[in-house]
């Protein structure tokens, strides 16, 4: 991965932008979210009451993080489960695998998790010789499609039915599927029917996590297809895979930040299935039955004790991605990481390194929405504005762009001579405008792609409105 | 009550007549208007791209600039914005910079809502169109103005407001983003133009010339649209000729 390979915003954006089907699943989904989310938070008696608790939770466990995460393995270690402690992605990997093959795994079904995509653990399953299915939906629907998810909470958002159709027809064929697909509920079903095979031959369960609650050593998942409780219920061994910023103290906190979740990602007051796992669970068909925890840092002990500590707080409901404009007309692709849109464009640059994804803090126009809707009140602007403030000191801005801001701010500061300048220019634009717009200018390029510059009226406020009134000695 | 005008460098550069108009109403109103002549930028552009530097240059020179005011009026929620949201964080670590910006913060008030809420005005204007509002992100979410515009707009005469949909989605402009991301922008852009002739209305105001340009500027290269004003030339009774962006008369 080298700069401007990994990420390359801009080119995929533009590809985003000339994509229809895309453009059309994004407007299909886009709306929805908003007017659920917006329907549920107003139907909430005090969610601002309830939004300040919830960063007060996890400002707590954070402050507390290594009492709550030696807490939290004592517990599911008295549960009969086992801990384990990754660094990073690489270590991450490892330890699964390595539990995989210790339960003679050939097939491993996985519930969605971003931490399972932050580590790369599909192709790491299939390199050590092993079928990792994807029994969520979306992430069934993506893994036909060879594509990463493109949203955290709906990863095939970008989608559209006729897509899903024409690959369910391609892959489903061998299974004995050819009936033609039309309804959503058809697919549903026949992914339904796959999968439930898939999900009786696998030995091991790998699911993530939403919560962990240190208190009583449990896992809690949130799903709206059940599958996450016939990937960890059903095979005998059932891997959780979390990184350290999912801790809280008790299931009373994990019920706060659901409620909020919830509403943020889909508008439901609560998901379908809400499950809460402790400790292996119970067989009586022979097998031994065991539960794993591979709890991961992967940078987040970093983050933690760094200025973009806020971010530890996201709880990953979706709606800063839902509610930004970018996001919603370029789709999650564009990003080139594993999280899109404002919560990935600070994530991305903090775990892949700033000068990896050097576009993605600079894609926001500060519209601010995705800090009013985030449910845990990260200041997502202010981290986006704090990364552009680093690349610009380790020089990652580009040379040029850094010298521009640098002479416009000094320029700025010396009037006289900015007067000197703007006056003469703004006089010379003026005199050019045709219409009342600008003819096309070297300087104006990106910006007269797709729209005309307005030609500037000519004259200076501050300057006649002071030369009227004789003040212009101050200057 | 002596009252400063800060124009903003948009407005003082490209189209001095908001400035204008913000003067003329204040005075109208009972206000000694005064416009420091040293004013320049507010620092916004190097402040969001990462020269804070810089940024922190030039808050020193505008809070030193308004100092001594009863109160220091914007024409731009962005503007407005920067000073009384972001000055202080700028001086986080500076103790007596800090107290200077937040002193100008709560002096500092965007124009509509110093109208609306401060000076507490009644219009007797008339202007006889159909109008839409374009709520800047800075003024809706930095300064949660959402109501003054909108009070003001209706308390002229014969004007009609029509609310477009997704006023609160932003237009697309945010700065230096709108050419450093020229083609998101330009999608944003159009998508609010398709809002804004949805309502079928002659005119279109906001209380940001930076939104106006980029919106009037997608308008025009889609052939036409609105009229397109700041806010201030409305309420002033100087929303006359072709607006921003606007074609000369033949």
């Amino acid at each position: 991965m080298t700069a401007n390979t990994h990420h390359r915003f801009r080119d995929k954006a533009h590809a985003a932008l000339m994509d229809e089907p895309l453009q059309r699943a994004m407007d299909k989904a886009g709306d929805g979210f908003i007017a659920r989310r917006q329907t549920a938070i107003a139907a909430l008696d005090q969610y601002e009451a309830l939004r300040s608790r919830a960063k007060s939770i996890k400002e707590h466990t954070l402050d507390h993080l290594p009492e709550y995460l030696e807490r939290y393995e004592a517990q599911v270690i008295a549960s009969g489960g086992q801990v384990h402690w990754a660094r990073d992605a690489e270590e991450a990997r490892k330890l699964v695998i390595d539990l995989c093959r210790r339960a003679g795994a050939g097939s491993v079904a996985k519930g969605k998790s971003m931490i399972g995509e932050e580590i790369g653990l599909n192709h790491a399953l299939e390199a050590a010789g092993m079928e990792a299915v994807e029994t969520d939906l979306g992430e069934y629907i993506i893994q036909l499609a060879e594509e990463p998810p493109s949203h955290i909470i709906a990863p095939a958002l970008h989608k559209t039915r006729e897509q899903i159709i024409a690959m369910f027809r391609e892959h489903h064929r061998s299974h004995g599927y050819t009936e033609p697909l039309e309804t959503v509920a058809e697919i549903v079903d026949e992914a339904r029917a796959i999968l439930r095979d898939k999900f009786l031959k696998a030995d091991v369960g790998i699911t993530g996590a939403n919560f962990l609650i240190a208190e009583t050593g449990s896992s809690v998942i949130v799903t709206n297809e059940g599958n996450g409780d016939l990937t960890a219920l059903l095979p005998p061994t059932h891997i959780v895979l979390a990184s350290l910023d999912k801790l809280v103290p008790t299931p009373e906190d994990a019920t706060t930040l659901l409620r909020l979740l919830a509403r943020s990602a889909t508008g439901q007051e609560s998901t379908a299935y809400t499950s809460f796992f402790t400790g292996p669970k119970p067989r009586n068909d022979g097998h031994e039955s065991a539960y794993h925890v591979v709890l991961i840092d992967n940078s987040r002990s970093r983050i933690l004790h760094g200025k973009y500590r806020d971010m530890l707080r996201c709880i990953r409901c979706g709606a800063c991605l839902n509610h930004c404009p970018v996001y919603t007309n370029v789709g999650g692709h564009a990003y080139g990481g594993v999280y899109p849109g404002p919560m990935g464009s600070v994530l991305g640059p903090l775990l892949d390194g700033l000068a990896q994804a050097p576009e993605l803090p600079n894609a926001s126009s500060f519209c601010g929405r995705c800090a009013e809707v985030c449910p845990m009140s990260i200041p997502l602007p202010e981290l986006l504005r704090q990364l552009r403030n680093d690349q610009f000191e380790e020089r990652i801005t580009p040379l040029r762009q850094r010298c521009a801001t640098r002479l416009w701010s000094w320029l700025n500061t010396h009037p006289r001579l900015y007067r000197a300048l703007a006056g003469p220019a703004m006089a010379l634009l003026s005199r050019m405008g045709r219409n009342g717009i600008l003819p096309r200018l070297p300087g104006l390029g990106a910006w007269q792609r797709g729209r005309e510059f307005p030609a500037p009226e000519g004259g200076s406020f501050v300057r006649e409105w002071n030369r009227r009134r004789g003040r212009t000695r101050h200057e | 009550m002596r009252v400063a005008l800060f124009a903003t460098c948009l407005v003082d550069n490209l189209r001095p007549r908001i400035g204008l108009a913000s003067a003329r109403l204040l005075q109208d109103h009972g206000c000694e208007v005064v416009v420091p002549p040293s004013q320049t930028c507010c620092g916004q552009p190097g402040y969001n791209n990462g020269d804070v530097r810089g940024a922190r240059a030039l808050a020193r020179k505008t809070i030193t600039e308004f100092e001594g005011f009863d109160y220091v009026v914007v024409p731009s929620g962005s503007c407005a914005g920067m000073i009384i949201q972001h000055y202080p964080r700028l001086f986080r670590d500076e103790p007596d910079w800090r107290a200077r910006a937040e002193s100008l913060a709560a002096r500092c008030h965007e124009l509509t809502h110093f109208l609306s809420h401060v000076l507490d005005i009644r219009l007797d204007r008339t202007f006889e169109g159909r109008v839409t509002y374009h709520d800047s992100c800075s003024s809706l979410r930095e300064l949660g103005i959402h109501g003054a515009p909108r009070t003001l707009l209706s308390q002229m005469h014969g004007l009609v407001l029509l609310e477009m949909k997704e006023t609160e989605v932003c237009c697309g402009f945010g700065g230096t983003f709108s050419v450093k991301f020229d083609e998101i922008s330009e999608r944003m852009a159009s998508n609010k133009t398709r809002r804004v002739r949805e309502t079928g209305a002659d005119v279109l105001a906001a209380a940001d010339l930076g939104c106006l340009l980029n919106i009037a500027g997608r308008l025009r290269r889609e052939d036409g649209g609105p009229r397109i004003f700041h806010i201030a030339e409305l309420l002033a009774g100087m929303a006359d000729g072709a607006g921003i962006g606007g074609p000369d008369k033949a």
